[in-house]
């Protein structure tokens, strides 16, 4: 059995799935990010004046491209999953010899395409409103990739435990958002009091944002090692928990 | 010998505590053309479920061409192809991505997969519908593509989970010929079906499933042989009045006739007994036969009685439990 095909059949069905539909998949997160920018960035941000020595604008401008790569791959595969729990199409693959960490590589694979296109489509976009410094570009891209990994898994379980479609709504609009709100998308962790300084080191969100941020301007509130070593922590859990769910069946064989 | 499909002992109880199969065994030879009967909620979908790893068996051990599911369940797989009683593949996918991606499910690289899915798509009278989303289809189409689908990895052993719900006469007729067809070419079919008249038309072995366990298990040929009486329907010449008819029906002694109407009796007939005394009677008593049929297919007289049967058995023991208990 070829694995690699398998894999490649799961993981371009999901990229067309996304493409076919780019009205719904692709244009709001570059819609939804222009209005950040005029708001956040142009009306409010030149009164802001500095944030972590870098104009308002150039602040934010990493911090809302993760913000859509974590939501779009994250999304991306809680919709996907669920949908085809829901239309049953899953069992096309549960009754093909397709391993599970195939299944697990796969969508995973679909919803990071997702979010880093997103991303691209979202920093192209930041380019009308501002000039993007580039850091480290290798930061960059090694955030990026395991970031949308990890929210790609955590949308995977979200899918596999969902019974209806407002269970895949539910963590993004309760968890997801405030999590990415609080993270320092839109300031310096340094302003906060000491106490919520201390509570944010427990937001996962903080050290991706960071991290990123680090690569365009060099500057991060936590450290590199630290952000890296939290978000590797973050894939190995997820993907185990993902394994054991479907192995067992939860929500997927009776 | 290697079997196509070997089940013992197989229990499934569901959450809750449903016992859909109570320890059933069941063997299909390679290259035999199956029929698993029974009544709705009987335990046919478990047990394909079960062979598929839709469900999660309870105890019990399933092989596939030899190869035990708890051990080998990939192997295993490789050899089935499932055609499901509810549509299950993405109603937005076009037909051709649907086929293609579910090879590549299988292993099979994207040249050939395309060969294979313009083979079964023409072979099923699809392919001018390949760039279509699936929910463009009719009902018979999204059930062909179905069997497309299940094709696509060229499996040993095919299972058709009543492949022909809703589908016309017409292409039921050609749905039965391509199946033939299949066997022919040495692919093992398992078949659910709730016409009779497919399962007695198709199939060399049977089994009957009912409340979780294998009430009768056989061949098509032995089962119908164990059928003692059969009923035929007689549209007559209107010669008669009802009055004669039931003088009739009353003094023969041998065969027993029902009077419906005045141009329409039913007979039964004993496995001992053949047409030519009926006609003989018949035209003994100058009354013409327009034409006949059978009252209900073969099979299917067959299968009530072994439902009825056990449905009284367990009747009957749950009275004298109730009694004993009391």
């Amino acid at each position: 059995m070829n694995n690699s095909i398998a894999l490649k059949s799961i993981l371009t069905k999901e990229i067309q799935r996304f493409m076919r539909i780019w009205v719904q998949t692709l244009v709001p997160p570059a819609i939804t990010i222009s209005l950040y920018f005029v708001i956040f960035g142009s009306l409010i941000g030149s009164r802001i004046g500095e944030m972590g020595g870098f104009d308002y604008m150039s602040f934010i401008v990493p911090g809302l491209i993760m913000m859509s790569v974590i939501t779009n791959s994250y999304s991306n595969v809680a919709s996907s999953f669920f949908s085809a729990k829901w239309q049953r199409n899953v069992e096309e693959m549960l009754v093909a010899p397709v391993p599970n960490w195939v299944i697990v590589a796969g969508y995973v694979g679909g919803g990071m395409c997702r979010g880093i296109l997103v991303g691209l489509i979202v920093t192209l976009v930041s380019l009308l409103f501002v000039d993007i410094q580039l850091y480290n570009f290798w930061i960059i891209a090694v955030t990026v990739i395991l970031t949308s990994a990890t929210f790609a898994l955590g949308g995977l379980i979200n899918a596999i435990f969902a019974g209806s479609f407002d269970d895949i709504s539910i963590i993004p609009t309760f968890i997801l958002t405030p999590l990415t709100y609080l993270g320092g998308v839109f300031y310096s962790l340094s302003l906060l009091p000491e106490f919520w300084q201390g509570v944010s080191q427990a937001n996962p969100i903080v050290y991706m944002v960071n991290a990123f941020r680090y690569g365009f301007l060099g500057v991060s509130d936590v450290s590199l090692v630290t952000a890296f070593v939290v978000i590797s922590v973050f894939i190995v859990t997820l993907f185990t928990v993902a394994m054991v769910l479907i192995s067992k069946g939860i929500g997927l064989r009776s | 010998m290697t079997h196509a499909l070997e089940i013992r002992a197989l229990t499934k109880t569901y959450k809750g505590g449903f016992e859909a199969l109570k320890a059933i065994d069941l063997t299909v030879s390679e290259g035999d053309f199956f029929a698993l009967l029974g009544p709705n909620g009987a335990g046919k979908s478990t047990s394909i479920g079960v062979i598929t790893s839709l469900v999660n068996k309870t105890s019990g051990q399933v092989k596939v061409f030899g190869y035990d599911i708890d051990k080998k369940l990939e192997k295993a797989k490789s050899f089935i192809g499932l055609v499901p009683q509810e549509f299950n593949f993405s109603q937005f996918e076009p037909l051709i991505n649907i086929l293609v991606n579910q090879a590549g499910y299988y292993g099979v690289s994207k040249n050939e997969a395309h060969q294979r899915a313009e083979k079964y798509l023409k072979k099923l009278e699809l392919w001018d519908k390949r760039d279509e989303p699936a929910r463009a289809l009719s009902g018979g189409m999204k059930r062909r593509l179905m069997i497309a689908r299940a094709l696509m990895h060229e499996p040993k052993m095919l299972i058709l989970d009543e492949p022909t719900a809703g589908v016309d006469i017409e292409l039921r007729r050609s749905m039965w010929d391509f199946l033939r067809e299949l066997n022919q070419q040495g692919i093992t079919i398992i078949l659910t079906t709730h016409y009779l008249e497919e399962a007695e038309m198709l199939c060399r072995n049977i089994a009957i499933i009912d409340g979780g366990k294998i009430v009768e298990d056989t061949s098509m040929k032995k089962l119908l042989a164990q059928l003692t009486i059969e009923t035929f329907v007689l549209d007559l010449k209107l010669a008669a009045s009802f009055e004669e008819l039931e003088a009739f029906a009353q003094q023969s002694e041998d065969i027993v006739y029902r009077v419906i109407d005045d141009h329409t009796l039913e007979v039964d007939l004993h496995k001992s007994q053949n047409l030519n005394q009926v006609f003989m009677q018949f035209q003994h008593h100058n009354i013409e036969v327009l034409s006949m049929r059978n009252k209900s297919n073969r099979l299917e007289a067959l299968f009530v009685n072994l439902i009825n049967q056990k449905s009284s058995a367990d009747k009957s023991i749950q009275s004298n439990v109730v009694a004993g208990v009391n």
